[in-house]
């Protein structure tokens, strides 16, 4: 049982925590305005990675706050945490590989 | 019976008090410190049981939880299956017998106790010999909170099974005096009969304390039996030491037949001669001391039996002795029956067998070496290396936060554990920033001999004839050296391929003595290198944990916690029957004397229908969300608008996911300009809540707005139908109830002797309806209140049961069971509660993708059993018949599902809601439902089958 380190409390057990999926995958700004595929992307398209990965987690049995993770997906190994309201380091990096899968 | 076997004196036995047990019937006597196994070793006893396939006669091999031979089943104090012999503590009235191979689960319920800890620890040091013992003294000597855990009854290791002295004494004495000294540091924490059996990330390490098994029909029942400690150490010492290895020839498996070190266990520490005669068969020079001792024990020790064409330097000492010494020489098999008569002796060179001939013995002492236990070390995901020279496999590689130490690390001799586990624990405090202890003085241990190199030696080849078929490489699974030659010729070449094809490993024991085996002899057959071959994956649990001290507490009652409301007494002495929905009870019906659930229900509908009828709804979720952005983040994820809501009203609201389906329906009432309180349903409280707050914390952190769950601070009483108007007007006397002052979907807050009390008109059943409010201190009061002020016109209280067939009736879904995460608004019928006029809502944008235009997508119809009679199974299917009055060929089309159905009193017949293919274009149609093997026509309706026009809900 892995030790996750919540920005707000510190190093708490995986079980307290919940999984959220790709981090940096905005709502747009214009769902309206956009098409049927680029929807889609949106709503059912995620990177599946092996390897560092920008992630979401939320300490739903702590503080209840989200917070992003950069995290291995092969070893599982967490490298960073960040608030949502801290600069993110790697989120140019990922956004950039994020758009070369989308339409 | 007596212990013939039992030696005058010595061993760490209570002789002065006398234990009786019975085994397979007969009744044998031991001592307080015995096991099983030893107190059967002293009757003479070696046979346990037969084999698990061959029905062979299998004994006692090694001395605890590394022994492939002793399986047994335990019959008093309690049933229980698959125990060890060698790790079953004696206590008197233990009744047990021999088990081949399977085992028999108690058939009553264990009414012993079982519960877990968490302890969190800077140090944790797991084996309790010399190297262990060092670590502990060093890390607690620091000031560093420790834990020590080990296995055994008593703390020591190896120390408790040979002559070894430590600062001139025996020893046991400085074991004693360590121990003492670790109950001195205030935080130190040693356990004993605690076994860590798992390593997980973190420093996490699960272990299994047997806190009164030992203790028999004495054991204290408030006391838990066995504890599951959740250990998370920053840092973990794994000091576990090693397991003999024992060297494969035909007919390895006979008993009689026992490991060397396994031998002097049972001579130094149980007082026990394991037989009279012995031949001690080795390839490297411990199992000397286990020659020496038992000779001076008095056991005649017919030959020691070496593999290495030199022997050892060693020889002397034993030929001093008058033991003669076969150097290159091998056991090559074994004669008797149920006992070993006889070691067949050949001589050895080059890895052939030469001529030999049989001596006589009652004991067979194998050793082949010894593999460091590094379980714990591999389960954490330590890689390993094999060792020529050890012929075993040793960490290859240091682990953040976990350290393996002494015998565990291929450290055999003694001065060299007690100083390898001080070094380790001292570097362990250095990483963890912990000062190690200036005094730190370890005992004086004698200078150690370098022994004769080993001779790695996995199988002497079968010259019985048998072809291997007799060659036991795992006695649980007998599993042969030709098991493994099969394997291999049908081409197979990984060790976790052969190890299924074989099963070898997969027994009780896990393969503790066969695993490093498989690996020698399958590298053997494809001429590869050991460390080509590796080891199977070492997974937890190291030793078999019982699924009762898994479940701890969590058992019964306790294994889910149980949510009720403030009015549960009172629902119990009404004689409610109840229902779970999720966490909480739930009424499901109040049944009067002699009536069952469906006379009780069809009365309950008609008091509301007819009459006044009163809910517990307590348990619907409620979300207090606060701010000056609270009706924006509303609008943006409610499907209808929010914000044009006035203060004093109430308005129906849908939740849709981003893909546009339903995920909860509820109301919103408006509190004030900045505050709403949300209701919804019972099982989807948690999830709304979590839904509101990943989109106000991830998507729109400038949003101000605080959502807060509130369901336990209100008890929630729906007062349903025609008469309420006159049990709220009585109760609340100075709210005005009339429609046009209280209308429908509008709230008001009023007191009750003073107790704040909030009003709502929200109907879930069509009828006419006030939802009240109060807090739980109060909601008993409240409830006699209203239950007293409707008594003249019959007040009613029902169930969950009765709340479905009046929602149904009226065609409100219950998400989650009307609907399956494919449905949306539109297909449920509730386009009105879509807004068009907001540009945006989470779903929206998904209600215009193809899939979702579909006409002949399912939707939301009502059914009607053209009998009158039958009552639809939930679930059933629906099926559409050829014009000509056939079913279709199969496979069959499915036109949809029951999702609810019921008998309605109102309408006095069984209905049903179903979601249906182009389901409102079939509406008059008639379509079939299988039941039980018969078509039953159904007439398709629209959802809403009781006032559809809506007369009611205003009385
Ligand atoms: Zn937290």
């Amino acid at each position: 049982m892995q030790l996750i380190e919540c920005p707000w409390c510190g190093p708490r057990e995986e079980v307290e925590f919940h999984y959220g999926g790709q981090a940096h995958v905005p709502y747009p700004d214009a769902p309206a305005e956009v098409s049927d595929e680029e929807w889609a992307h949106y709503v059912f398209f995620r990177d599946n990675t092996k390897g560092r990965f920008a992630e979401r987690w939320c300490h739903s049995a702590g503080c209840r706050r989200w917070f992003n993770a950069i995290r291995d997906t092969a070893t599982y190994r967490f490298e960073s945490v960040h608030r949502l309201d801290a600069p993110q380091p790697h989120a140019t990096e990922l956004a950039r590989s994020r758009r070369s899968t989308a339409p | 019976m007596t212990s013939p076997f039992r030696t005058a004196e010595g061993g760490r036995i209570d002789r002065a008090t006398t234990l009786e047990f019975t085994f397979d019937g007969q009744t044998h006597t031991g001592h307080p410190g015995d096991t099983l196994a030893s107190a059967l070793l002293a009757a003479g006893r070696h046979q346990i049981a037969t084999s698990i396939k061959l029905g062979r006669p299998r004994g006692i091999a090694a001395a605890w939880a590394e022994d492939p031979g002793g399986l047994v089943q335990i019959e008093e104090p309690f049933p229980e299956p698959m125990l060890l012999a060698t790790t079953v503590e004696l206590h008197d009235g233990l009744v047990a017998h021999g088990l081949p191979g399977q085992g028999r689960l108690a058939e009553i319920s264990d009414s012993a106790r079982y519960d877990a800890v968490h302890h969190h620890v800077d140090v944790l040091v797991v084996g309790a010999g010399p190297a262990g013992l060092a670590a502990a003294l060093t890390a607690a000597r620091s000031g560093a909170r420790v834990a020590l855990v080990d296995d055994q009854s008593e703390a020591g290791g190896s120390l408790l099974a040979g002559t070894d002295r430590l600062d001139g004494a025996p020893a046991p004495e400085w074991v004693a005096a360590a121990v003492a000294e670790l109950a001195g540091h205030p935080e130190v924490l040693h356990l004993q009969r605690t076994t860590a059996f798992g390593s997980y990330d973190d420093g996490f390490v699960l272990a299994l304390e047997r806190r009164t098994d030992h203790l028999g029909t004495a054991a204290p029942k408030h006391v838990s039996r066995q504890r599951v400690w959740r250990l998370r150490a920053r840092s973990v010492v794994v000091a576990t030491g090693a397991h003999e290895r024992p060297v494969v020839f035909s007919d390895n498996d006979r008993p009689g037949t026992m490991l060397a070190g396994a031998a002097r266990t049972f001579l130094h520490r149980y007082g026990v001669l394991p037989g009279r005669e012995a031949v001690v068969f080795t390839t490297n020079d411990s199992a000397y001391d286990a020659a020496l001792d038992l000779h001076r024990a008095g056991v005649r020790v017919q030959a020691v039996v070496d593999a290495r064409p030199v022997g050892s330097p060693r020889r002397e000492e034993c030929e001093r002795a008058g033991i003669r010494v076969l150097s290159g020489a091998v056991v090559t098999g074994t004669q008797g029956v149920e006992r070993v008569t006889h070691a067949l002796v050949a001589r050895f060179a080059d890895g052939e067998v030469g001529a030999g001939s049989a001596i006589a013995c009652d004991l067979l002492l194998v050793s082949g070496g010894w593999n460091p236990a590094v379980h714990l070390f591999s389960q954490a995901r330590g890689r390993l290396r094999y060792d020529e020279v050890l012929g075993a496999f040793l960490p290859a590689e240091e682990l953040e936060g976990l350290s393996v130490t002494g015998a565990a690390a291929g450290v055999f001799d003694l001065a060299g554990c007690l100083a390898d586990g001080q070094r380790v624990a001292r570097a362990a405090l250095t990483a963890l920033a912990v000062r190690p202890p200036g005094e730190d003085r370890l005992p004086t241990a004698p200078e150690p001999v370098t022994p004769a190199a080993p001779l790695v030696l996995w199988r002497v080849p079968d010259t019985s004839g048998a072809g291997g078929h007799t060659s036991f490489v795992d006695l649980q699974r007998d599993a042969t050296v030709a098991d493994i030659e099969r394997a291999v010729g049908a081409g197979l070449r990984s060790i976790e391929h052969i190890k299924r094809y074989t099963t070898i490993g997969t027994a009780h024991d896990q393969g503790k003595t066969s695993g490093v085996l498989t690996s020698g002899i399958t590298a053997e057959l494809l001429g590869i290198p050991v460390q080509a071959t590796g080891t199977t994956t070492f997974r937890p649990p190291y030793t078999p944990v019982a699924f009762a001290a898994l479940a701890g507490r969590d058992r019964g009652r306790l294994f889910d916690p149980e949510r009720v409301t403030s009015l549960h007494d009172w629902h119990v002495a009404a004689g409610a029957v109840f229902e779970d929905v999720g966490q909480w009870k739930r009424p499901r019906f109040y049944p009067r004397p002699g009536e069952g659930m469906e006379a009780a229900v069809l009365r309950e509908c008609v008091a509301a229908r007819t009459g006044v009828g009163i809910l517990d709804g307590s348990t619907l979720g409620k979300i207090d969300v606060q701010g000056p952005d609270a009706a924006v983040l509303l609008d943006r994820l409610y499907t209808n608008m929010i914000s044009s809501l006035k203060v004093g009203s109430v308005r129906y609201g849908v939740m849709c996911g981003v893909d546009g389906m339903v995920i909860d329906d509820g109301t919103v009432l408006r509190l004030a300009e900045d505050r709403f309180l949300l209701l919804t349903t019972t099982g989807g409280a948690a999830k709304v809540l979590d839904w509101m707050e990943e989109w106000a914390q991830t998507e729109w952190p400038d949003l101000r707005v605080h959502c807060t769950s509130v369901t336990e601070q209100w008890n929630t009483f729906p007062v349903v139908g025609p008469r309420s108007r006159d049990v709220i007007g009585a109760v609340f006397p100075q709210v005005d109830v009339a429609n046009e002052a209280f209308p429908f979907m509008t709230w008001r807050d009023t007191t009750l002797d003073g107790v704040p009390v909030r009003l709502a008109r929200i109907s879930f059943s069509g009828e006419l309806a006030f939802e009240v409010y109060v807090n739980p201190w109060y909601g008993v009061a409240v409830w006699e209140r209203l239950l007293g002020a409707g008594r003249p016109c019959g007040i009613t209280p029902y169930g969950t049961e009765t709340m479905h067939v009046l929602r149904a009736e009226k065609g409100y879904p219950i998400i989650g069971q009307d609907t399956d995460g494919t449905v949306t608004p539109h297909d449920l019928g509730m386009a009105w509660a879509v807004s068009k006029k907001k540009p945006d809502f989470v779903g929206k944008r998904s209600f215009a993708r193809q899939a979702n235009q579909d006409p002949l997508r399912k939707q939301l119809v009502g059914l009607l059993p053209v009998d009158r009679r039958t009552v639809l199974p939930e679930g059933s299917q629906i099926v559409e018949l050829h014009p000509d009055g056939q079913l279709p060929p199969p496979p069959v089309p499915m036109l949809g599902h029951v999702t609810s159905s019921y008998r309605s009193a109102e309408l006095a017949r069984p209905f049903a809601l179903a979601l249906v293919k182009g389901g409102r274009s079939r509406i008059g149609d008639t379509v079939h439902v299988p039941v039980d093997g018969t078509l039953v026509p159904v007439e398709v309706t629209g959802s809403v089958l009781v006032d559809p026009e809506g007369a009611r809900r205003d009385g």
